[in-house]
């Protein structure tokens, strides 16, 4: 104790309760984290060392191939690129959408706008495998304003099959018009006397104002439309039937059905397959924990 | 200032004109319908896509369901109709039954343990400790994974001849299992095991089901946690440190202070969860390559087996409605059954 408080405050010495707190954190951290490094270290094994009982911890040979092989064992390249295009669409159509309508009702007031904002929230509860159905035979009945192939076909069966039919449909968010809706609460209302005194309009403060002082806010919503998009899987695995426009989570799922034995490619397969989204996550991680806790917090 | 532009005319009516009054009340009407008209405006590109593909849907499927629709080209005459039909096949289907109590089981696992494990990470991280951040994030990375890949790799942790949980067991002394591919009972397994025969009912949920919950619960535990975290931040200290003056002990501190002060979080966290839970679909999809075995098929997986399968396209209608009276019921239940005790720390 006594040589404790001689010690400069930072390098305090640890407590039995800290050494059990991190002793039980790491343990479960370890299991939380065990199916990454478990799915790396098979991901760089040749396949016979995958068959090996009990298996090796560390791959004996190392083989940075399995990469190469896995990225041309299905049309990998095929569906990264759909899944870009999907999700940063989705996340384009997402932060237009849920600015406009977090900046309505945050800002203007119109009679009945309460009440929408509840319907709008009452969606949430709504899950998806109600509207998946419905929504299967609603995508092929809707029109064809632009006969290209992967927005909409013209040959009867409307936006089945198509980006559009991926995409479109998830350009809104509750839960990112609520979170964009109370940042906007927070934004003082002096800087809208001021911007009116200027001749601004709702549109111009909106743009010139509001959206370059939301900038975290809006961070985090487009990283949850990315996420949320690029692992949707489900949705797109009904909407869509052939290689040229699914993405990569159905692509990865077929190829897991079809060679459901060759596990060294599939953790490869895997392995790309997730690295976009963790490489955002660890990016913005404050931000995005912040905003999903205060999400919470209201509930 | 708009409050202001209210009060004004009112607290002076008699030295304005009634001209000057009438004409500035038009100005201000219109004024006010231009605000409304731009309201509508900013909400409507939201509105339409929310209204198309997310609430006339439920309509949709309502009236789809009452057909006998399998395939057809108009969507409006989409087969015979059949009223309830679908609906009384279902409540007497015993595959329906059987993947209604799967997904019960499923839920009833998944929900606690989920929450437990979110309050006791909570309160583990809730404190000034070195590599807080880092746990975290450890702890949230499942949750920004995709399903299917996380399912890829649980399946080849669980593959039964030469994966790791496997050579785990065999090297604790205990017989290896067939995890995802078992369809007997977890608790008719452990009695195989010690020599107690356990059979029918009694012998629990598949392992197969239990096996996909443990992967359920550590691919949305992160979530939980970072919202039960903050949760309990907004527990004020000075309660805490009122109680330890009074000579509370750590457990006395949690039950009296932390548990009821954390649960409007737990009550959001118990509703989410739920929701999770009956609407889970990758996980059973994607580890027992697309054909569940009968004790894990759960609600989802048959809807999606009725509808994208066998195409019977009014009947998965009909379940998809189904499941959401019951989620719709359950959120209700949950919020009546808990409101009375819920706490606010205000």
């Amino acid at each position: 104790m006594a040589v404790a408080s001689m010690l400069p405050r930072a390098v305090h010495l640890p407590r039995s309760s800290d050494v059990a707190r991190h002793a039980i954190l790491l343990g479960f951290g370890f299991l939380m984290a065990f199916p990454f490094i478990w799915m790396l270290l098979t991901s760089f094994k040749p396949f016979e060392e995958t068959l090996a009982s009990p298996p090796t911890i560390l791959p004996m040979s190392w083989r940075p191939e399995n990469y190469a092989e896995a990225w041309r064992a299905a049309n990998f390249p095929r569906f990264f690129m759909n899944s870009a295009i999907i999700s940063l669409t989705t996340v384009g159509g997402t932060l237009l959408t849920s600015v406009l309508a977090a900046y309505g009702f945050a800002r203007l007031r119109f009679p009945g706008r309460d009440a929408l904002f509840l319907v709008f929230l009452g969606t949430m509860m709504i899950p998806q495998e109600v509207t998946l159905i419905p929504n299967f035979v609603l995508l092929a009945n809707l029109p064809c304003p632009i006969p290209v192939d992967t927005i909409c076909n013209p040959k009867g069966s409307g936006w089945f099959d198509t980006f559009t039919a991926v995409s479109v449909p998830w350009w809104v968010s509750v839960f990112s018009i609520f979170l964009l809706r109370q940042f906007f609460l927070g934004i003082p209302n002096d800087l809208w006397e001021a911007s009116q005194l200027d001749g601004a309009s709702h549109f111009g403060y909106l743009r010139r104002v509001v959206v370059p002082l939301s900038t975290p806010a809006l961070l985090t919503v487009a990283l949850y439309a990315f996420v949320q998009s690029w692992k949707s899987f489900l949705w797109p695995l009904v909407m869509t039937s052939r290689p040229d426009v699914r993405p990569i989570q159905v692509g990865l799922s077929t190829f897991a059905l079809e060679n459901g034995t060759y596990y060294h490619t599939l953790m490869a397969a895997s392995a790309f397959t997730i690295a976009p989204v963790l490489i955002v996550f660890i990016l913005i991680q404050r931000h995005f924990l912040e905003s999903i806790a205060r999400s919470g917090l209201k509930g | 200032m708009t409050v202001g532009q209210a009060v004004e005319p009112r607290s002076q009516p008699h030295e304005v004109p009634a001209q000057t009054r009438a004409l500035k009340n038009t100005a201000r009407r219109a004024a006010r319908r231009w605000e409304a008209l731009q309201g509508y405006g900013f909400l409507l590109p939201a509105l339409l896509l929310l209204v198309l593909f997310h609430l006339l849907p439920v309509f949709y499927a309502l009236f789809l369901s009452l057909f006998n629709a399998r395939v057809f080209r108009d969507m409006w005459s989409p087969g015979p109709f059949i009223g309830a039909g679908n609906y009384g096949r279902l409540l007497t289907s015993g595959e329906f039954a059987q993947s209604l109590g799967n997904t019960v089981w499923f839920a009833g696992i998944t929900v606690p343990l989920g929450l437990v494990l979110a309050v006791l990470f909570a309160q583990l991280l809730n404190a000034r400790i070195w590599g807080r951040t880092g746990y975290r994030v450890t702890y949230f990375l499942p949750y920004v994974t995709s399903t299917v890949a996380a399912a890829v790799v649980w399946r080849w942790i669980f593959q039964p001849r030469v994966g790791v949980a496997n050579s785990v067991l065999a090297w604790l002394g205990l017989p290896g299992q067939q995890w995802a591919d078992e369809p007997r009972g977890v608790f008719l397994l452990m009695g195989q095991f010690l020599g107690v025969p356990i059979d029918g009912w009694l012998s629990g949920p598949s392992l197969a089901l239990v096996t996909v919950a443990l992967v359920s619960v550590w691919y949305s535990v992160g979530f939980n946690t970072v919202i039960a975290l903050a949760g309990l931040t907004t527990i004020p200290i000075d309660l805490y440190e009122a109680a330890r003056i009074d000579g509370a002990g750590r457990w006395r501190l949690f039950r009296d202070i932390t548990l009821p002060l954390l649960t409007p979080t737990l009550l959001f966290l118990l509703v989410v969860e739920t929701i999770r839970s009956f609407q889970s679909f990758d996980f059973f999809y994607q580890m027992m390559a697309a054909v569940p075995v009968p004790g894990a098929k759960v609600v989802t997986i048959y809807l999606y087996q009725q509808g994208f399968q066998s195409f019977n396209l009014g009947y998965a209608a009909a379940i998809g409605m189904v499941l959401f009276a019951i989620i719709f019921l359950l959120t209700l239940l949950q919020f009546r059954a808990t409101r009375s005790r819920v706490v606010y720390a205000d």
